[in-house]
């Protein structure tokens, strides 16, 4: 049953993604990403993160991409042109590397690379996996997530500067 | 259940799909939503081995990496939001000056 979820998520998740880069439409490629995002944490459930799959979909599929939403909606972007020899060239080269960058993976994994299991057998946790990232997020990795809103912080100062524009910061407005 | 190496390959054949789609596409839109979809790549794999080594720091560490998401699709867009007032366009290859 799992195997064949893993499956079905894995599919629509290749498919999605490969719309997102293919189509010429900017908004239906973002909305393809909202659906590769949904399979992604899908995924994540299955592998008993459900902790961080229930944020997959807050953050990426809810916050994320109602913003590239709206820019490009802000934008009134039309569908891309794609022509001409340049065009077509950066392509053909674009789609080469891609395959010889999944190849040097594929050659990379099926090497015996995985660490061994640190424990026989996955053991059960007593608690649950809210509770369990919780733990770790306020006693290990306090520090980085001190930093981390930091960096939202300024991120969010950076943001207002950037969109206030050049003309209104020049003139000190 | 799951064998680790589905996971891995998934997460490369994604990865791939978001390398390929930096290089081909010319609106600049698009090419941050590949870089998101490179981003969850790399999640995908912690999770994986997170998973194989029956540790939860691997999604301590996606939970970091989606805030960072989050702070650079923000300054990504307001920049780009910058780059379309001034030039009109979101072509990548239609902006070619340092100084606007």
């Amino acid at each position: 049953m799992i195997p064949a979820l893993f499956a079905a998520f894995a599919a629509i998740l290749v498919v999605s993604s490969l719309m997102v880069i293919l189509h010429r439409n900017p908004v239906t490629s973002a909305l393809f990403l909202v659906l590769a995002f949904c399979a992604l944490a899908g995924i994540y459930l299955l592998m008993g993160a459900e902790f961080v799959g229930m944020v997959q979909i807050i953050v990426y599929a809810g916050a994320i991409m109602v913003l590239f939403l709206f820019v490009i909606m802000y934008l009134n972007l039309q569908k891309d042109v794609e022509t001409g020899v340049q065009v077509a060239l950066r392509r053909g080269l674009g789609w080469l590397l891609g395959a010889v960058l999944l190849v040097e993976g594929g050659l990379l994994v099926s090497k015996a690379w995985a660490p061994r299991p640190t424990e026989p057998g996955a053991t059960v946790p007593a608690v649950g996996n809210t509770e369990q990232v919780g733990l770790a997020l306020f006693s290990d990795w306090l520090f980085p997530f001190e930093v981390i809103a930091m960096v939202l912080l300024v991120a969010m100062v950076g943001v207002i500067v950037i969109g206030k524009g050049l003309r209104a910061s020049r003139e000190g407005r | 259940v799951i064998p680790l190496g589905w996971s891995i390959g998934l997460s490369a054949v994604l990865f791939v799909i978001g390398v390929v789609g930096v290089l081909v596409r010319r609106n600049a839109l698009v090419i941050f939503m590949s870089i998101e979809l490179m981003l969850n790549a790399a999640n995908l794999a912690f999770i994986a081995f997170g998973r194989h080594l029956n540790d939860v720091d691997g999604q301590v560490i996606v939970f970091f990496v989606m805030a960072i998401a989050a702070a650079e699709v923000g300054i990504g867009l307001a920049i780009i939001v910058n780059l379309f007032r001034l030039r009109e366009t979101v072509f990548v290859d239609e902006v070619n000056l340092l100084k606007g």
